[in-house]
């Protein structure tokens, strides 16, 4: 008797950034295939980079992603620093980090308290949940509207923000400019400690891979700006070698170039790798409270991601408070600049993981050729992995369950479909609007 | 029995995501609106889904392949107003640059497979494909001006949001000129307005993010433009960002790439 085919299917996506499809195929007892698939439609950066200015990049690369657009102006603005061999100096890395907090307050309070509790606590979304889970709700909206008011002060806007160049800031903002949102940050910090507390005393599906975790690691400090790349299988290389460790390549099923390991393996990069190689760089409360609420690492259940977005989310503040602590406008805010023939390599923690870019430049400052590989791309091919060893794990559940639970899964990710898809576009077939 | 609340999908083309985003920055009326309205569809936000019709369909996004040319049409059948948010959907967005550049090196540029390609030549704005209610500009646009649109589709009137430039704006707000007085060039006498004049604020010229205003004056600030000591290929450049090929914009680096034209 031929074995009974059962195959879940979600056509779009929901809560997350950008569109795409899951499908799993299970064959008996064997789930056969699990698939992302992404629908998105091409957009062609890196072919409408050439002939640009270097100083235009940080403004054309944040339009590859407007939930992580800061993500991009930095490793664009250190690839092409480096390419031109200058340095910007502390004053000016300090306020870089300042609006990457910034980033990552957003960022992080949306995906923990508007796409990802919702699946723990049981809602299609966020309004559904503020129903019953008003104060909750109302704390996460409290905590991204503080992102959103540093990216605000410092960047002019929260999403595309225009206060970034190559060499540093157009104008740094006043002091004065600054108080306003220190103090809402101050203000904040309890219930961001409430946001771990929260976090850590959900359900957690169990599912534990064998991760190889990807992420910068820097002298001194919790990674965002600056570092070298490491993983938990004992690599250790500059930025400029990424090419030689890692392998992008195209797979048919998927819209996304797929990035795996030199040596053909998948990795993950993100909230829990920085979290795992760099728990020493965090501050002593902050891993104090995590040792309290037994979240020492290694964690390696994708589903406590949601802790550890938490315990970002509460360092960013406290980082944030630190740098304004002391804050004067550098003077000037942003250093000169000559173009050369060059190429330079930069590669920073977006708040989904590290995300790298490289650029040519000709001997008038043109763009010869630019390679940005995002976060989402790189976690693609792990996030296939899981899936297929979450669903194998629970097949006896009802089909409505295991696919929202799959979908879940996928959310653990915050994955960042609008990132990804940048480069590659497989034509698909979509049911009705 | 309560009157039905109208009903409000959100719907992606090619695009970042921002734009839909901003009604999730909206960090203080969000609930508020979502109170007030029926979020149907809005992949983004909720896994929950209804199907059309709908009072009002917000459409972030350009058009760059077959299916989502079809798309949009299924779309249009479904919203009683269709509303069309941020550069690339009422513009085609950066991805437009493709417009002016051979697509076939395009796709071998960027594609390992090029043969597995199933894209249109440009990316163009909704407008171009099916009627359109409202276009809201920026790149990103403000989120303050999507609730007023939101909220005027909802009560029936217009919305109201000014035609004006981001020169006016930038008057208004009391800064000094960047142009006039640091010889900074600045897009803000032909750009829409819209974000507060945000640039010249930091000190930095404004790069068109709003696209081109309704009647500009390309000819008289290019003039400019080169006294400031800008060329061709650097006139071609600021115009060619995210509103690269709205009307206005796209004229002139017509008339600059073909001068015997």
């Amino acid at each position: 008797m031929p074995l009974k085919t059962r195959t879940i299917k979600v056509g779009e996506l929901a809560r997350v950034e950008g569109e795409g499809a899951l499908t799993l195929r299970i064959r008996g007892t064997t789930v056969e295939q699990a698939q992302l698939q992404i629908f998105e439609s091409p957009r062609f950066f890196e072919a409408l980079l050439r002939g640009r200015d270097f100083s235009e990049a940080p403004d054309i690369t944040a339009r590859i992603c407007g939930i992580c657009p800061v993500a991009y102006q930095m490793s664009a603005v250190q690839a092409l620093e480096a390419a031109l061999g200058v340095d910007p100096g502390p004053e000016i890395a300090n306020l870089r980090r300042l609006l990457y907090c910034g980033e990552w307050i957003e960022s992080h309070a949306l995906h923990l308290f508007l796409l990802h509790a919702p699946d723990f606590l049981g809602y299609p979304g966020v309004a559904e949940m503020a129903a019953e889970h008003g104060e909750l709700v109302n704390q996460g909206l409290a905590l991204k509207r503080a992102g959103n008011a540093l990216l605000r002060v410092l960047g002019g806007r929260e999403i595309h923000p225009v206060n970034v160049r190559v060499g540093g800031f157009y104008r740094a903002p006043s002091v004065a400019e600054m108080a306003p949102v220190r103090e809402e940050l101050a203000g904040l910090r309890a219930a961001a400690e409430a946001t771990v507390r929260f976090a850590a005393a959900l359900d957690f599906p169990q599912l534990a891979p064998d991760y190889e975790f990807v992420s910068l690691r820097d002298e001194l400090e919790y990674p965002m700006n600056r570092g070298r790349l490491i993983s938990s299988r004992g690599l250790d290389c500059a930025v400029a070698d990424f090419n030689q460790h890692f392998i992008e390549h195209q797979v048919e099923h998927s819209h996304a170039l797929h990035c795996r390991r030199d040596n053909g393996n998948a990795y993950l990069v993100g909230p829990m790798a920085r979290y795992n190689l760099n728990f020493d760089r965090l501050p002593a409360p902050i891993r104090r409270l995590a040792e309290e609420l037994g979240f020492a690492p290694p964690i390696c259940n994708p589903f406590q991601s949601i802790v550890i977005r938490g315990l970002e989310l509460l360092f960013a503040i406290d980082e944030a408070l630190r740098l304004l602590a002391d804050y004067s406008p550098p003077e000037p805010a942003h250093v000169p600049l000559r173009p050369k023939q060059a190429e330079g390599h930069g590669c920073t923690e977006a708040p989904r993981g590290i995300l790298y870019h490289r650029y040519a430049l000709a001997a008038d400052g043109s763009i010869l050729c630019a390679q940005i590989v995002p976060p989402t791309s790189q976690n693609q091919l792990r996030i296939e992995q899981d899936l297929q060893a979450f669903a194998q794990n629970h097949l006896a559940l009802p089909d409505a369950e295991l696919q929202w639970r799959c979908e879940q899964a996928i959310r653990n990710y915050d994955p960042c479909i609008s990132c990804a898809t940048h480069f590659l576009q497989l034509y698909m077939d979509r049911d009705g609007c | 029995m309560a009157p039905r609340k109208p009903r409000l999908a959100v719907f992606k083309f090619a695009s970042c995501d921002g734009c839909q985003l901003s009604l999730l920055d909206c960090e203080d009326e969000l609930l508020a609106v979502a109170g007030q309205i029926e979020i149907a569809h809005f992949p983004e936000a909720t896994r929950a889904s209804v199907r059309g019709p709908y009072d009002l369909v917000l459409i972030e996004g350009s058009v760059t392949t077959p299916s989502d040319a079809q798309r949009i049409r299924k779309i249009r059948k479904q919203a009683r107003h269709l509303v069309t948010i941020g550069a690339c959907a009422t513009a085609g967005g950066i991805q437009a640059l493709r417009n002016f550049a051979d697509i076939e090196e395009y796709v071998r540029t960027v594609y390992a497979s090029p043969q597995n390609i199933a894209t249109l030549a440009s990316s163009t704005a909704i407008a171009d494909h099916v009627a359109v209610d409202y276009e809201l500009r920026g790149c990103p646009i403000n989120k303050h001006q999507l609730l007023e649109v939101i909220g005027a589709f909802l009560a029936g009137r217009r919305p109201q949001i000014e035609d004006a430039s981001v020169c006016l704006e930038c008057k208004r707000s009391g800064r000094v000129c960047v142009m006039v007085a640091h010889g900074t060039p600045c897009l803000g006498p032909v750009t829409h307005a819209g974000c507060g004049a945000l640039c010249p604020g930091y000190a930095r010229g404004c790069y068109g993010c709003y696209g081109p205003q309704q009647t500009t004056n390309t000819a008289g600030l290019n003039r400019r433009l080169r006294q400031l000591g800008r060329n061709d290929r650097d006139l071609i450049r600021v115009y060619s960002t995210f509103n690269a090929a709205a009307p206005a914009f796209a004229q002139v680096r017509n008339a600059l790439e073909n001068p015997d034209d």
